[in-house]
C-alpha cells in the first residue's frame, strides 16, 4: 500500500524481482484491525460520525485519484458521480417493496453502477483529450448536472433534496442499521473492499497503461493502445467508486441535496486528494483523513478555516507538489541509509520554530479579522484559550513578536537543517 | 420588434462583459497554455478595489486605478506563483490557479465580509438614455457597451498595429523562436498575464454596480466564462467573441420570452400525461425557458463538444 | 520477396506547400531499408505519414497489402508496424522494466484487461526481461527511465519499439546526437534486435546507413530520386549530384 504509482525505483520492483507474486498483505491487515478497534478507542458519537465521514471521503478521494494521479485527468466536476450514485440510493430506499428485498450492505453496488452509468455517458465525449480540455468539460458538465437539480425535481428533489430511511431494508443477519456504530462497520467494510479493488486495479494491464497514457499519450498510441479508450475506462472505473462513496453518504446521512453535486464539493475532493499527494496510492487516504479532521475540527475553532486551507493548498501546489505523501516518501532514502534519526533534532528546531511562527501569524490574522468584523463595542476575543481585548496594544505586540521570533529562528536554523538533510541522504564514507 | 431591440441591447451588454473576461483568458491561454481558473477572481477583485476607491475619490478614479492594481497583482501572480509551478506541467498550473481562486475568495471575505457591497453606478450616469416602446434603457448600459467596445478597439490596435503586438502575436505561436530572436519571453508572458487580468479587472469595475459586488460574484460568472471559451474553441479570440455574444443573447432572450416546454411538446404531437403531478415526466413538461436560461450555456457546450469537439473556431490541436 | 510496405503515389501538402510529391516505394519483407536525403527533403514527414501521425493528401500506403488510409497510430501498430521517435519518447517516470512491459501488453493479448495482475504473469515478466537482456539494460532494470543516459534511453526506445513483436520496425534517426562509440553500440544493437524483421529507417549518419542497410532510397524535395543497394546508390550520378557527393567520397 505504500508503493508508488509512478513506480519508485526501488521498492516495488525489488519485490517483483524477488519473484514474489503476493500483493503485500501487511498494510491491509493492519488497516483492517485498526478500523475494527477504532470505535472502541473513540467511543463518542461525534467521533464515529467523523470517522464515517472520513471513510466516505477516503473512498471518494481514491476514486478521484484514479483520474488525477493515475490517469492525469483533472476533474472539476467529480462530485456529480458520487452525488448521482447517492441520489439513486435514496430513491431505492424509498422504493418500499424493492428495498425490503435487498439488504442495506448491497445498496452501494447500485450507487456504484449509477455513477458508472453516468460516467459512461459523459466519458464518451469528455475523455477524447486529457489536460485542460478535459478539465473544462468536467467543470461544464458538473455545473450542468448541479444546475439540473433544481429543474429535474422528480429525481433531485429541488432545493430541499430528497431523504430516505436506511432501516427499511432487509435485515442483514439481523442487523437493521439503527445504530451509528453498525453503519460505521458497513462503511469501513466497503472502504476496505473499495480500496483493495482500486489498488488491484492499478496493478492490472489497464491500470498500468493509464499511467503510460498519463505520461506520454503519443507513445502509448504507438504501442497499440488507444489513449482515449484507456482514459475512458479509467473514467468509468472512477465513476463506479465515486458512486459507491455517494451511496455510503446516502446510507450514512439519509439525505442528499444539491450540495452533494456542486462544484464546491468537487473542489473539496480535489483539495483533499492533492493535499494528500497524487503520486502514491496512500496519498489520497492521508489527504482525506487530514482534510476531514481540518474540516470538522478546525471549522469549530475558527471562522477563517477556509482561508487557512486556501493558503495551505496554494503553498502545497507551489512548493510540495507531491503533497503529504510526497513529503513522507522523501525520507525513504534517508531511512534506508539508517540515518533518519539524524534529522530529528534539526527538524524539531526549524519546524518547531516555524510552527510557532505560523501560530503567531494566525493570531495576527484572527485579531485583524476580529478588529474588522466583530460587532461594534465587542472588544474581547479569545485565542488559544486566552481572552484579551483586541483593541489594546499588548496582544498585538505579543503576537507580532511571537511571529517574528518564530520565523526568525526557523530561518536561522534552516541552513543547519539543509546540512543535516544532505548528510542523512549521503551514504557514510562518501566524500562530499 | 421593439422588445427584440431591447433584448438585443441587454444581450449585447452581457455578451461584451463576458468577452472582456474571455478575451483575457484566451490571450493568456493561447500564449502560455495555462487556463487561468482564477480569472474571474481578478474580475471580482476589480469590483472590490473599485468600490473601495470610489468611497474615497469617486467612481471614475476607481475605473482608472482598480484595473491597474489588478493588473499588477496579476503580473505578480505570474512572476512569483505560476512561473514556479510551470515546471511541473499544465495540470498543476491549473490546480494552482484553482487554489488561487479559492484563496482570493477567502481573502475578499476576510477583508470585506460576506455581504454585498453598496457599490453603485455613478450619479452622473443615473438617467435614462432613451426608451424603446416604454422600456427605458439606462445610460449606464450604454456606457458599459461604449467602454467595452473602446477597450477592444484599443486591444485590437495594440495587437495588430504596434511592435509589441507583433511580438505578442508571434510569441503566441512560436514562443521559442521569439525567444531566440532576443525577446524576453518571460517578460512578455508576465505582461500578457497582467493585461489579461487587468481586462478582467475593468469588467469587474463596470459590472460590479449592476451585477452586485459580493464574494460569490467570481464563481457565478467564472464557470460561464470557461464554458464560453470552450464553446468558442480554446485559444481563439474570434471564437471567444462569437461565443460571448451568443451566450449573452441566448440567455437574455430565453429569460425575456417565456417559452414553455409544454407548448413545444404539444406542438410536436405529444399528449400531456394526466394527472401531470403524478407523472415521471412532470419536470420535463413544466420546464420554461427563463427557468433554464442559466444552464443553456452548459447545454450548448455539451452539444458543441459532441458535434464539434474543438469548439466553434478551435484549431484541431488546440 | 513480397512487399512488407508499399507506398503508392504518396503525397502530402501543408497548405500550399507540397512536401511529399508522389513517392512510390516498395520495401520487401526482411529488408533493411534506409531513407536518406538532405535536410528538408521530407524524410520525417514521410515517416509520420506512414506511421499515421499525419493523414496523407493523396496516394496510398499499404502494410502487407492492407491499406493504412485513415487508420489511427494505435491501429497501425496493431497491424504490425512499430516506430521509434527522433526525440527520445519513453515513459520517463516508469522504471525501465515497466517501460518494456507496457509495450508488451497489447501484443501479449492483455489489451484493456482489468481483471488480472501484471505482476503475476510470468510470461510478461520473462518477456520484458528478455528484451532488457537484448538491449543490455538488465543492470538498469529498476531505475526510472528518466535517469538513464542519453544512449541508454535511445536503446530503451528501440527496446520499446521492438517489444511489441511488430514485423515492420521504423526507426527515426536512431543515432541522432550520439558520440562515435555510442553510435557503434546502437548500430550493433539495431542489427541484432531486428534480425528477421523489416527495418525502415531515416538516418543522417552515412556510416550507419551504409553499415546497416541493404537498400537505400534517396529522398530529395519530396521525391525519391534513386533506390537500390548501397553500392548502386553510391555510384548513381544523380544522387552524387543532388546530395551526397563529398560525403560519399569521404566515406
Amino acid at each position: 500500500m505504500t508503493d508508488q504509482f509512478t513506480s519508485d525505483p526501488t521498492k516495488a520492483a525489488q519485490r517483483m524481482r524477488a519473484g514474489s507474486m503476493v500483493i503485500p498483505l501487511m498494510p491491509w491487515g493492519i488497516a483492517a484491525v485498526l478500523l475494527m478497534v477504532l470505535p472502541f478507542i473513540f467511543t463518542a458519537n461525534s467521533a464515529i460520525t467523523i470517522m464515517n465521514q472520513m471513510a466516505i471521503t477516503i473512498i471518494f478521494a481514491l476514486a478521484y485519484n484514479m483520474l488525477l494521479g493515475q490517469g492525469g485527468m483533472l476533474s472539476f466536476g467529480h462530485a456529480v458521480y458520487a452525488g448521482v450514485g447517492g441520489f439513486a440510493c435514496v430513491h431505492i430506499m424509498n422504493m418500499d417493496d424493492f428495498f425490503a428485498g435487498i439488504p442495506l450492505p448491497v445498496l452501494p453496488i447500485f450507487g456504484g453502477l449509477m455513477g458508472m452509468g453516468l460516467a459512461t455517458i459523459v466519458g464518451s465525449f469528455s475523455t477524447r483529450k486529457a489536460g485542460t480540455v478535459f478539465a473544462m468539460i468536467s467543470l461544464g458538465v458538473g455545473e450542468l448536472i448541479a444546475a439540473c437539480s433544481v429543474i429535474i425535481v422528480a429525481f433531485f428533489g429541488g432545493e430541499e433534496g430528497i431523504s430516505g430511511d436506511r432501516t427499511y431494508g432487509m435485515p442483514f443477519f439481523g442487523v437493521e442499521f439503527l445504530q451509528q456504530i453498525e453503519v460505521y462497520y458497513l462503511i469501513t467494510a466497503w472502504l476496505l473492499i473499495s480500496a483493495a479493488l482500486m489498488y488491484l486495479y492499478s496493478r492490472t494491464p489497464l491500470g498500468r497503461m493509464a499511467n503510460a497514457v498519463r505520461d506520454n499519450p503519443e507513445r502509448a498510441e504507438f504501442l497499440g493502445f488507444s489513449a482515449r479508450w484507456v482514459r475512458f475506462f479509467s473514467f468509468v472505473a472512477s465513476g463506479f467508486f465515486a458512486g459507491v462513496a455517494g451511496a455510503l453518504f446516502a446510507v450514512n446521512y439519509e439525505i442528499l441535496t444539491e450540495e452533494n453535486l456542486n462544484t464546491t464539493q468537487s473542489g473539496l475532493i480535489l483539495l483533499a486528494t492533492f493535499l494528500g499527494g497524487v503520486g502514491f496510492f496512500f496519498g489520497p487516504i492521508l489527504g482525506a483523513i487530514v482534510f476531514t479532521l481540518v474540516q470538522t475540527v478546525l471549522s469549530l475553532q475558527t471562522e477563517l478555516w477556509g482561508f487557512y486551507l486556501g493558503i495551505v493548498f496554494v503553498v502545497t501546489v507551489m512548493f510540495f507538489p507531491g503533497g503529504l505523501a510526497g513529503l513522507i516518501m522523501m525520507h525513504v532514502p534517508a531511512m534506508r541509509l539508517g540515518k533518519l534519526g539524524r534529522l530529528g533534532i534539526p527538524y524539531l528546531k526549524t519546524l518547531g520554530a516555524g510552527a510557532v511562527g505560523c501560530l503567531g501569524g494566525a493570531a495576527l490574522i484572527e485579531m485583524t479579522f476580529h478588529l474588522r468584523h466583530a460587532s461594534a463595542g465587542d472588544h474581547s476575543m479569545t485565542l488559544y484559550w486566552i481572552t484579551f481585548d483586541s483593541h489594546t496594544m499588548l496582544p498585538w505586540i505579543v503576537a507580532i513578536a511571537v511571529t517574528l521570533i518564530g520565523f526568525g529562528v526557523a530561518r536561522a536554523t534552516a541552513p543547519a537543517l539543509a546540512e543535516a538533510w544532505n548528510d542523512a541522504n549521503t551514504p557514510d564514507g562518501t566524500p562530499r | 420588434m421593439d422588445l427584440i431591440l431591447v433584448n438585443l441591447i441587454d444581450g449585447l451588454v452581457t455578451g461584451l462583459l463576458l468577452f472582456m473576461l474571455s478575451a483575457g483568458l484566451t490571450l493568456i491561454f493561447s500564449m502560455m497554455g495555462v487556463l487561468n481558473f482564477a480569472h474571474a477572481s481578478f474580475y471580482m477583485l476589480g469590483a472590490y478595489f473599485a468600490f473601495q476607491i470610489s468611497l474615497y475619490i469617486g467612481f471614475w478614479m476607481g475605473l482608472l486605478i482598480a484595473p491597474l492594481v489588478v493588473g499588477v497583482l496579476g503580473a505578480g501572480v505570474e512572476r512569483y506563483g505560476l512561473r514556479r509551478v510551470h515546471q511541473y506541467g499544465h495540470v498543476p498550473e491549473l490546480i494552482f490557479t484553482f487554489g488561487l481562486a479559492l484563496l482570493i475568495e477567502e481573502v475578499v471575505q476576510f477583508i470585506w465580509g460576506k455581504n454585498q457591497m453598496p457599490y453603485a453606478t455613478p450619479e452622473i450616469l443615473q438617467f435614462t438614455a432613451f426608451s424603446i416602446a416604454g422600456n427605458s434603457i439606462p445610460a449606464y448600459k450604454i456606457f458599459m457597451i461604449f467602454i467595452s467596445i473602446a477597450i477592444f478597439i484599443g486591444l485590437l490596435y495594440v495587437l495588430t498595429r504596434t511592435r509589441v503586438g507583433m511580438i505578442i502575436q508571434a510569441a503566441l505561436t512560436y514562443p521559442k523562436t521569439v525567444e531566440a530572436l532576443g525577446h524576453n519571453v518571460p517578460l512578455i508572458f508576465m505582461g500578457v498575464f497582467g493585461v489579461g487580468t487587468a481586462l478582467a479587472g475593468v469588467a469587474g469595475v463596470i459590472a460590479g454596480p449592476v451585477l452586485g459586488t459580493f464574494p460569490g460574484m467570481a464563481f457565478v460568472l467564472g464557470s460561464i466564462v470557461f464554458v464560453t471559451i470552450v464553446i468558442g474553441g480554446l485559444g481563439s479570440l474570434w471564437g471567444a467573441l462569437v461565443a460571448s455574444l451568443l451566450i449573452g443573447w441566448i440567455t437574455t432572450f430565453s429569460k425575456a420570452y417565456n417559452l414553455r416546454m409544454e407548448d413545444l411538446l404539444t406542438w410536436a404531437g405529444f399528449t400531456k400525461p394526466e394527472p401531470i403531478w403524478d407523472s415521471a415526466w412532470r419536470d420535463l413538461w413544466s420546464i420554461t425557458s427563463p427557468q433554464i436560461a442559466d444552464i443553456l450555456p452548459y447545454i450548448l457546450m455539451v452539444l458543441i463538444l459532441i458535434f464539434r469537439p474543438y469548439g466553434l473556431f478551435g484549431k484541431r490541436d488546440a | 520477396m513480397s512487399a512488407a510496405l508499399e507506398l503508392d503515389g504518396l503525397k502530402k501538402s501543408f497548405g500550399q506547400t507540397e512536401i511529399i510529391r508522389g513517392v512510390d516505394l516498395s520495401i520487401g519483407k526482411g529488408e533493411r531499408h534506409a531513407i536518406i536525403g538532405p535536410n528538408g527533403a521530407g524524410k520525417s514527414t514521410l515517416f509520420n505519414l506512414i506511421t499515421g501521425r499525419f493523414p496523407q493528401s493523396d496516394g496510398a500506403i499499404r502494410l502487407h497489402g492492407q491499406d493504412l488510409a485513415g487508420k489511427a497510430p494505435f491501429q497501425i501498430n496493431r497491424m504490425g508496424l512499430s516506430r521509434s521517435f527522433q526525440i527520445t519518447n519513453i515513459f520517463p517516470k516508469m522504471t525501465v522494466f515497466e517501460n518494456v512491459r507496457c509495450s508488451l501488453l497489447w501484443s501479449m493479448g492483455y489489451r484493456y484487461n482489468f481483471w488480472s495482475m501484471v505482476g503475476r504473469s510470468r510470461a510478461l515478466t520473462n518477456g520484458a526481461d528478455q528484451i532488457l537482456e537484448q538491449i543490455n539494460l538488465t543492470a538498469r532494470r529498476d531505475l526510472p527511465a528518466g535517469v538513464l543516459s542519453y544512449a541508454e534511453q535511445r536503446a530503451l526506445e528501440i527496446g520499446i519499439t521492438i517489444a511489441g513483436g511488430a514485423d515492420v520496425i521504423m526507426l527515426d534517426e536512431p543515432t541522432a546526437g550520439m558520440s562515435h562509440s555510442e553510435t557503434d553500440y546502437i548500430v550493433d544493437l539495431i542489427r541484432t534486435v531486428t534480425t528477421g524483421k523489416t527495418l525502415v529507417m531515416v538516418e543522417h549518419d552515412m556510416g550507419v546507413v551504409f553499415g546497416l542497410a541493404d537498400q537505400i532510397s534517396v529522398l530529395v524535395y519530396g521525391e525519391i530520386i534513386a533506390t537500390g543497394t548501397p553500392e548502386a546508390v553510391r555510384a548513381n550520378p544523380k544522387v552524387q549530384e543532388a546530395y551526397l557527393g563529398e560525403a560519399l567520397e569521404a566515406h
